[in-house]
């Protein structure tokens, strides 16, 4: 009976840039049929199929993953629905969130690939240049315009920025992948780690407030790893537009184009040194701006969103569900805003099913007051504008379909890359592993301690980043490790990493063979609990640790390698049959990859 | 009931037929759905009653019992996306029943539309009817196994892709029943459905042999799916995987990945 009295919702915010282009779509299926009949060589076809964004999958040219490009993150809930859709219909029932603010579809054969990019085109979505050597998705913090740190809003940059390089002439062949990050604040945006991230700042010029950004360039996470310069003291937003083009113009004329393994623009930068590197963007940004032949400017849309609280009915009587402070204590952050806050979904490595991802529509519509939704920097999802008084029913609905997961905003929510499970250059299963940790750190219910919760967890299935380990408070990578004749899973450890205005990539540490993560995860924990100080967290402590300025029992690295050694012995085989074998797998470990397309 | 080689109807046009009397509506959901509520002139048949015994005198025993003759124009319809429907279909239509169609709707979406339902049981008499077996229609694990290296035959595997990748029949396709549907409608457009197979490079003048887990329900949805634009030759494998495996026959899988662990599941 509550449904009826239910009055209307408003009706769907609607996305107000269109980023399809439908003829792809028959262009696209043209090009396979052309592939498959020999008359268009391999080469070829994959730099094509990477501009549209379908990458290869593990160990098969059959089947591909489609990566849809959601521009800062912004996501209408009839786009989610959409998604869901096609995740029945052409991939494995589940669509996974990436940690570049994107949504992948894995497993879809190659030749279905045209009907997926149809229907996103239904909903205004893209995959073009989501993968291959273009400009890839443009990223904005999800606190971007709630945040209580931000100087002003970045969306509306970051959304001008996309637009504008989407599909354009001078983006569509560069040396290599190119990655813009737009931030609210330190803390929350991730800009020292890619090729150009943006930080709001507003200065005083004569007398007049003025919007700019502090601009990095050259960070980058990957075999070898960089942390960004910044350009300037401020960059003026009327020179945003001249600045990114100058800056991927010269890595378009100065990147190396033969060594595809050492070619993002991080390596140019560090090749020439920064100073050289800095003095060739500004002049080149001098030109572009005095050679225009028309005035190029950014189509930017600051129009204000508006902010309207779908009508609900509360129900005084209904208790409080059970769960509901832990959930709200690490998955709610309050915003600038007052009255509303921001409402972080976790899930586990960023999968999530098709009936979850229909809930999450419904529940936008029912909850959040701006409409969409923000896909996070974590493999995770962002409800903003979710009013005080409706929390505790939307963690209701939030149970209901298992997307409650408690510690989004800690510790707990690790970060796992697709790893063994569909990328061809894996070496370990480490999206599985991330599950597997997530699971440990609920339910010793590790997302509730404090000490733990500004730390971090991040695995990649091999020295390639994608899982962002080298940031991580604890991270590591995927390889391979031998025991007499037997292989195991074994990790890298790095202890320390840091992605805050104080970015610092972790210290390697030691090797850890799969089945010992979670121990030695533990015993990190537990060594940290033995030597902290009263208002420590385990964050500051192994950055004490490893940077040699901790006095405890435990004063550096050496010290941990030393607790932990005990633990990473490997058994014999006839002892512990399950140490050889990787998560998600019943027989006994051997290294298997494919060719990387990274560099295609 | 309609000249069509088809054997899909229009709800629109059910609709407007649904007072001749001499149709006989089937509705293959469970008992208790359905008399909370059926299309009008609705019988039911819960499928698990055709499964427990689908030998042709089984089929043509409950025809007959539901008051099918030979020439009792029949319509089919469910509410799994006619999956099960489109089995039921295909049993009538082996036993040698001619004039049986598939509603092209689930009854959800029927009653999305707005169109009538009831609770009122219609008394039925029962009729005879004969057995002449359609053969032409059916495809057995020795059958499959003889014409599966054959150039024009096409095996398609119905079954979600996780379930397909850990193992199918060797040489079969995946074309995952969610697939075959449309908004508001069981299966796809004839254009949506012909561009489907153009893309994956299946000839509409290929053999083509439909399976799925057990029973044959999903494989039957594609069955009738891809007689919705005509194509001549599909036969149904009604036993589908599960017999296959206990067969011991043949398997193949997608080796050296866990595609399970990216299932949200």
């Amino acid at each position: 009976m509550a449904q009826q009295l239910r009055p209307s919702k408003p009706a769907d915010k609607q996305s107000k840039i269109d980023w399809s282009r439908r003829q792809e779509a028959e262009n696209f299926a043209e090009t396979v049929k052309l592939f498959r009949q020999g008359k268009i060589n391999d080469d070829m076809f994959r730099r094509y199929r990477l501009q549209h964004g379908a990458y290869g999958t593990r160990m098969t040219d059959d089947y591909a993953m489609v990566r849809i490009k959601v521009p800062a993150g912004q996501i209408y809930p009839y786009q989610l629905e959409k998604i869901a859709q096609l995740s029945e219909m052409y991939s494995i029932g589940s669509a996974h969130f990436s940690t570049r603010e994107n949504i992948q579809l894995h497993w879809v054969i190659l030749e279905d690939v045209s009907e997926i990019m149809q229907s996103l085109a239904d909903v205004g979505m893209t995959s073009r240049e989501a993968c291959g050597n273009s400009v890839r998705n443009v990223m904005c913090s999800p606190m971007s315009g709630v945040c209580k740190d931000e100087i002003f809003d970045a969306t509306p940059y970051a959304l001008a920025i996309a637009r504008f390089l989407l599909r354009n002439p001078i983006c569509q062949a560069l040396p290599r992948k190119f990655k813009f990050n737009f931030t609210c604040c330190e803390k929350h945006g991730m800009i020292r780690i890619v090729d150009v991230g943006l930080l709001p700042q507003i200065q005083e010029i004569n007398g007049e407030k003025r919007k700019g950004f502090k601009i990095f360039l050259g960070g980058g996470l990957g075999n070898r790893s960089f942390v960004g310069h910044q350009l300037e003291d401020f960059t003026p937003v009327e020179d945003l537009l001249y600045t990114s083009m100058a800056v991927i113009r010269i890595f378009d004329r100065m990147g190396d184009r033969k060594n595809m393994s050492r070619n993002r623009m991080r390596y140019l930068v560090n090749d020439l040194g920064w100073e050289k590197f800095q003095n060739l963007v500004l002049k080149e940004r001098s030109v572009v701006k005095a050679t225009q032949s028309v005035i190029v400017k950014l189509n930017l849309d600051d129009s204000v969103n508006e902010i309207q609280r779908p009508i609900s009915i509360t129900d005084e009587s209904a208790s409080v569900p059970d769960g509901y402070a832990r959930w709200e204590k690490t998955n709610v952050e309050k915003q600038s805003q007052s009255g509303f806050n921001s409402v972080f979904i976790g899930l586990e490595a960023g999968d999530i099913t098709a009936n979850q991802l229909r809930s999450v529509a419904e529940i936008i519509r029912d909850y959040s007051a701006e409409g969409f939704a923000r896909n996070g920097f974590s493999q995770n999802i962002v409800i903003r504008y979710v009013h005080d008084d409706d929390l505790k029913s939307m963690y209701s609905k939030l149970l209901e379909t298992g997307l409650a997961k408690t510690g989004s905003l800690t510790m707990a929510s690790a970060v796992g890359c697709s790893g063994t499970t569909s990328c061809n250059l894996a070496l370990t299963n480490s999206h599985r592993l991330a599950k597997e940790v997530q699971r440990k750190f609920l339910e010793l219910n590790f997302d509730e301690d404090d000490d733990l919760k500004d730390s971090t967890i991040k695995i990649s299935g091999c020295p390639n980043s994608c899982g962002q380990h080298q940031i991580a408070t604890i991270g590591f990578y995927g390889g391979g490790g031998r025991h007499g004749t037997n292989m195991f899973p074994n990790y890298t450890m790095s202890l320390g990493g840091k992605f805050d205005e104080d970015t610092m990539l972790g210290h390697h540490t030691t090797r850890v063979p799969v089945k010992r993560i979670i121990p030695v995860i533990l015993k990190i924990i537990e060594l940290f609990k033995e030597n902290k100080q009263s208002d420590d967290t385990l964050a500051k402590w192994v950055d004490r640790v490893v940077n040699g300025n901790e006095s405890s029992k435990i004063t550096g690295v050496e010290d941990i390698k030393k607790a932990l050694a005990p633990l990473i012995v490997p058994p014999n085989i006839e002892d512990e049959p399950d140490f050889y074998m990787d998560y998600g797998s019943d027989t006994n470990y051997h290294t298997v990859t494919g060719k990387g397309e990274c560099a295609a | 009931m309609i000249d069509s080689d088809v054997p899909i109807i229009n709800s629109k046009l059910l609709r407007e037929k649904i007072q001749e009397n001499s149709i006989r509506i089937i509705d293959v959901r469970r008992e208790q759905e359905y008399q909370q509520g059926h299309i009008t002139n609705a019988v039911n048949l819960p499928l698990a009653k055709l499964l427990a015994d689908d030998s042709s005198e089984s089929i043509q025993k409950i025809a007959q019992d539901l008051g099918i003759s030979d020439e009792t124009p029949t319509v089919i319809y469910d509410d799994t996306f006619g999956a099960l429907s489109s089995r039921v279909v295909w049993a009538l239509q082996y036993i040698g029943h001619v004039d049986v169609k598939l509603l092209d709707v689930t009854f959800s979406q029927w009653t999305d539309l707005g169109y009538e339902i009831s609770t009122e049981v219609p008394k039925i008499e029962p009729a005879i009817h004969s057995v002449k077996i359609n053969s032409e229609i059916m495809a057995t694990a020795e059958y499959l196994e003889k014409v599966k290296e054959n150039k024009n035959v096409v095996i398609i595997d119905n079954r979600e892709r996780l379930n397909y990748l850990e193992q199918h029949i060797p040489g079969a396709i995946n074309i995952p029943y969610r697939t075959l549907a449309t908004e508001g409608k069981i299966i796809r457009t004839k254009e949506g459905m012909k561009t489907l197979l153009k893309n994956r490079g299946i000839s509409e003048d290929a053999e083509i042999i439909t399976y799925c887990g057990s029973v044959g329900t999903l494989s039957g949805l594609a069955y009738y799916a891809l007689k919705s634009i005509g194509v001549q030759n599909v036969k149904l494998y009604v036993h589908s995987f599960k017999e296959w495996k206990s067969l011991e026959k043949p398997i193949v899988k997608q080796e050296n990945a866990n595609y399970w662990d990216l299932s949200a599941e």
